[in-house]
């Protein structure tokens, strides 16, 4: 099994090299001056639609999206759980079933809960 | 046709499976006195060479087929003057991105900057390994195959981000948001929906789950309708395309979370996303549509062509839904991946999960249990989908009194609209 482990992380190996070479081929052109580099204040400022941009955009931003997080962290670790069951699924007989069914239905009342109170609305 | 198959089985030439022309290699290689671990490694990149220049070539082919099959189908030409039908038009599109000035905002520096666009391409490449183009061509036979797909996808909320906050640009951060929002959400339909394929085939290895399609003589998609329509939909969320192409949305937020970027960058964050969709299409072909088994049809046709052209089918599919699609609000669109996909999933997987239990307790023969399998699933997808339509659909209303999607405000009905009377004859006054 690590030699198949082995064999992905070659293809990791040259993933990463493919973006690379495009990215160097491109410093490469700047440096033989083929490709042209004219900085300028303007150029080099952050495009608003023509506005001067004021402030910084590394900023807080809205709790809403801190919503969504916490709700998929809730259904992605029900994942993590579901997982193994499903493989193992065949060779566990009738009690995995039930087991996973209670497991779901605590899953659908705090899926029922979070959706009463709104955690669902974009507002 | 038997005497045509006689001339190539067994020999170095069959082409049906390339392992064919690899074994006698390897072998000449042994015989040479080359280690086990120096054969491991040249086979490793053998494979390796191969994926990546399938990669290329797709990055570089799909620009033309994509802007091409969009515009024929929004009655336009598409890129037609450079070379035959336009063929040369991702070549100058690569050389103009080549030698175009770098732009890169002098408030925005750092190596994340750089950093985001390969990052957002190296997922869709290695997502490539573990998809099986033949009975013995598989690059890396992963147990657990499905998880490492999983995985590997969700890298892109890492990649998007990097990009719209290291740009220091208001538009690229709200991109950024929207897609994180929108990721994660669709994150649970689609594992949610993938459970169901794991439960049928009790393993999460792709060559496995093809071969479990082989053995009952049926496609996935006949035994997982609903599943399909889930992974589809909300992987192509996933991607950013049309239907949910809010990252980007160039009406709202200029260019999303690759605002700031130009040349090759840009050009990179725009191959990705080929890319990606190629692998998601491998991926789709692979779990519901046989991968390289077709019936018969892979004795005769090799089966990695079969696949490349089922992944070129779901790909014209998703070029299909960008071309004709209009884009959905974000508020509509992370309502569909909570109300909608994410229930319907857990449920299908509730009665896969029935369904499979069934089958091993009855001890009934596949003959039975396979066609009553796709009977129910397909009436589960329909009598699902109409149901939710059915109750979940805001009520149309002609002349709207109140905003639709938060019932807490009062407006009062607006008492100087009076509705036309269309049932009169003549059409509206």
């Amino acid at each position: 099994m690590i030699d198949q482990f082995g064999r992905a992380g070659f293809l990791l190996v040259f993933a990463v090299i493919f973006p690379l070479i495009p990215i160097v081929a491109s410093v490469a052109l700047g440096l033989f001056k083929i490709r042209p580099s004219k900085p300028d204040p303007i150029k080099d400022s952050i495009y608003e639609c023509g506005m001067v941009p004021i402030g910084d955009a590394q900023v807080r931003y809205n709790v809403r999206y801190y919503v969504f997080g916490l709700l998929f962290v809730v259904f992605d670790v029900e994942a993590v759980f579901l997982y193994p069951w499903a493989v193992a699924y065949v060779g566990l007989g009738v009690y995995a079933f039930f087991e996973a069914l209670i497991f779901m239905a605590i899953l659908f009342i705090g899926y029922a809960y979070a959706w009463r109170k709104g955690a669902m609305e974009w507002l | 046709m038997t005497m045509l198959l006689d001339l190539i089985t067994g020999y170095w030439w069959d082409a049906r499976d390339l392992s064919n022309m690899t074994r006698p290699l390897y072998e000449f290689l042994r015989d040479q006195g080359v280690s086990d671990a120096g054969i491991f490694v040249i086979s490793a990149l053998l494979g390796t060479l191969a994926i990546i220049s399938f990669v290329g070539a797709v990055a570089i082919i799909n620009i033309w087929v994509e802007r091409r099959v969009v515009g024929r189908m929004q009655s336009r030409l598409g890129p037609n003057r450079l070379g035959p039908f336009g063929l040369l038009q991702p070549i100058a599109d690569a050389i103009k991105l080549m030698q175009k000035e770098v732009l890169q905002p002098a408030s925005a520096p750092g190596w994340i900057y750089t950093v985001a666009p390969i990052a957002f391409t190296v997922p869709g490449i290695a997502i490539l390994a573990v998809i099986p183009w033949g009975r013995n061509m598989v690059l890396a036979n992963l147990d657990v195959g499905l998880l490492y797909i999983l995985g590997l996808s969700s890298l892109a909320v890492l990649s998007v981000f990097m990009a719209g906050y290291s740009s220091n640009n208001k538009y690229s951060l709200f991109g950024a948001m929207r897609v994180i929002a929108m990721l994660v959400s669709y994150e649970i339909p689609i594992v949610a929906g993938l459970l169901g394929i794991v439960l049928f085939a009790g393993s999460m290895n792709l060559q496995e789950i093809v071969l479990f399609q082989e053995e009952h003589w049926a496609f996935m998609i006949m035994l997982q309708p609903l599943a399909f329509l889930i992974y589809f939909f909300s992987i192509s969320a996933e991607l950013n395309r049309t239907p949910a192409d809010i990252a980007e949305a160039e009406s709202e937020i200029v260019g999303g979370y690759h605002t700031e970027y130009s040349g090759m960058k840009f050009g990179l964050f725009y191959a990705a996303e080929l890319i990606n969709a190629v692998a998601v299409s491998a991926i789709i072909a692979t779990l519901f549509l046989g991968g390289w088994w077709t019936y018969k049809l892979d004795e005769f046709i090799p089966g990695w062509m079969l696949l490349i052209g089922k992944i070129y089918g779901v790909y014209f599919i998703f070029v299909w839904t960008r071309g004709t699609l209009p884009r959905f609000r974000i508020d509509q669109l992370l309502a569909f991946a909570w109300k909608w996909l994410t229930p319907m999933a857990l449920i299908n997987v509730i009665v896969v999960a029935a369904e499979v239990l069934l089958w091993n307790e009855t001890g009934w023969s596949d003959w039975f249990w396979i066609p009553a399998i796709i009977a129910i699933n397909t009436a589960l997808c329909v009598g699902l989908i109409v149901f939710f339509v059915k109750v979940f659909a805001p009520k149309f209303q002609r002349f709207p009194t109140r905003p639709r999607f938060y019932p807490g405000i009062d407006v009062p009905s607006l008492p100087a609209v009076t509705p036309p009377d269309f049932a009169r004859k003549g059409g509206p006054a």
